[in-house]
């Protein structure tokens, strides 16, 4: 469903030029949900932004669904692709009311019944139409979150692009937002792709994950196969033996 | 040693909280934001847990008396060694907050001055308690920068916070908080904008302050997992109050179905599940 290979990118020119990733490939099939791994900086959501058409100088070839992405982010694209940010109190616009955020995309792939989508699709993540008319300032984080999933779903995609989706919020309200998203993903069948730095939400919802560090993917592996220890690289198993014991000895 | 209740001839605990009230007013409108709460505090590590809104935080300023002026702060007794901390002037005030209690808070992208290089901010939190010169307070701090990990001190002293790594950004928040040598640090969420094994470093850097130096610490958290294996004592908060106060070690046998909510809700490593029990909450927990 999801095809990369050789991923490069880079920033700047000539001397100051750097490259944040090196060759990184990726399959993701249809209804999988893949984990992106890795300590901050590792470029994870450099990938996903790449993927989602917010990096467009990248080298090397991206595929969704067996077509490949240009350059450029066009109608066609965004119906295929979406995604979810990390920050719900940075990704909504403060001064549109969750009515407007949910119709904008309608709007602009000029599909119809675009009231009845918005109910629709409210209904679906756990809100109901009197949210409509609210600001997302009259919303908790978990609130705000799943407003930015139904913007993301509200075009239909196969594929979605998340960006730590729960690092933002309490545990309580987390685990919520990880139980919705299994939900969604169970009902229309959709793959994800799915960055965090959390082991237990990888564990918890992914299948297959892959370990990136300074911009290259390390290793891939399932799910199983990493929470028994099994990972090839120490790398891995060091991140998994911290998120399994997180007392200030180990660190030492 | 870490003991809740201090030996009789060991005099009174670092701070006493009792019955703390904080209430949000705006007009003829209240909004209780802390309902009772009561703890006592000696050189120990203090947790205190809770989802966000739950007035963990609130506490934690309440104590500095950091909070806007419609906050209005009622207890029937907030004493910090010889201070009366409810009554204290602003004059005095000043001179605890940063010296003898300080506070790390969640985000250092945010909390430290954009525009003032790192090591002078260091600098200055060690100046405005203590006469000297410039150039002994650089010194202060390049120690400190040391002390908290930081490799090539010098350099990092001239940087400005957005030129630092997060991690790095804590560590410069810890350093600026330790400079004075306090008797009591608040820790707001010190680490849940780090990296796993960056949270790591942090939370054994800590660690390793407060038993050299034998501080106390509250400890502002939302992840009781990570509180679990941190700290002595942990306070569990709902809405305002203290639902339930246990040893770390007894978290397994915590009594409260908000405790036991709150663990059942994190995702687990080595038991998956295919649904996450989600928290269910009794209007009886307000009151109980």
């Amino acid at each position: 469903m999801i095809t990369v290979n050789n991923l490069n990118l880079s920033f700047g020119e000539e001397s100051a030029r750097s490259q944040v990733l090196f060759d990184v490939n990726l399959q993701v099939s249809q209804g999988e949900i893949f984990g992106l791994v890795g300590e901050s900086g590792s470029g994870k959501t450099t990938v996903l932004k790449c993927l989602a058409g917010l990096f467009n100088h990248w080298q090397g070839a991206l595929e969704i669904d067996g077509q490949p992405l240009a350059h450029c982010i066009d109608r066609a694209r965004c119906r295929r692709v979406q995604m979810v940010f990390q920050d719900p109190y940075g990704s909504l616009h403060p001064r549109h009311t969750i009515g407007d955020i949910l119709e904008e995309p309608l709007q602009i792939q000029g599909i119809g019944q675009r009231q009845q989508r918005v109910i629709a699709m409210l209904e679906k993540v756990g809100l109901n139409r009197a949210w409509q008319t609210r600001y997302p300032h009259q919303l908790s984080g978990g609130q705000r979150q799943r407003v930015a999933i139904a913007r993301a779903l509200i075009l239909e995609p196969a594929v979605l692009l998340l960006d730590e989706p729960t690092s933002a919020l309490d545990v309580s309200v987390q685990a919520e937002i990880l139980n919705l998203l299994s939900d969604l993903q169970q009902q229309d069948n959709l793959t994800y792709l799915m960055v965090t730095h959390d082991l237990g939400v990888v564990a918890h919802l992914c299948h297959r994950v892959a370990v990136m560090q300074q911009g290259k993917v390390l290793e891939t592996l399932d799910v199983p196969t990493l929470v028994s220890n099994r990972a090839s690289m120490p790398y891995t198993r060091m991140l998994v033996e911290a998120s399994r014991h997180a007392t200030p000895v180990t660190a030492h | 040693m870490t003991c809740s209740i201090p030996a009789v001839s060991n005099a009174s605990p670092l701070l006493d909280v009792r019955d703390l009230h904080v209430n949000f007013v705006n007009g003829r409108q209240s909004t209780p934001a802390v309902r009772g709460v009561s703890f006592q505090l000696g050189q120990e590590k203090l947790a205190i847990v809770g989802e966000s809104g739950s007035g963990k935080s609130t506490v934690g300023r309440a104590l500095l008396q950091l909070l806007p002026a419609k906050a209005r702060i009622e207890a029937s007794r907030m004493q910090f060694g010889d201070v009366d901390l409810l009554h204290a002037t602003p004059a005095r005030m000043r001179d605890i907050r940063g010296k003898r209690i300080s506070m790390i808070m969640q985000d250092p992208k945010y909390s430290l001055n954009p525009v003032v290089r790192v090591g002078e901010q260091i600098a200055e939190a060690w100046r405005s308690h203590h006469r000297g010169q410039q150039a002994a307070a650089r010194q202060r701090a390049l120690a400190m920068l040391e002390v908290v990990q930081i490799r090539d001190p010098e350099r990092v002293y001239q940087l400005y916070p957005h030129e630092i790594s997060g991690g790095q950004g804590q560590r410069v928040m810890i350093a600026m908080m330790l400079i004075t040598e306090p008797e009591l640090v608040i820790a707001d969420e010190p680490t849940s904008a780090l990296d796993v094994s960056v949270r790591l470093q942090v939370l054994a850097l800590l660690d390793d302050l407060v038993k050299a130096r034998g501080l106390g610490l509250i400890f502002i958290s939302h992840d009781i997992n990570l509180v679990r294996r941190f700290c002595d004592r942990v306070l569990v908060m709902y809405a305002g109050r203290v639902v339930e106060s246990l040893a770390a070690s007894e978290l397994d046998r915590a009594q409260h179905p908000y405790t036991q909510g709150l663990m059942a809700a994190l995702p687990d490593l080595d038991h998956r599940r295919s649904r996450l029990p989600v928290l269910q909450r009794h209007a009886s927990w307000l009151t109980e």
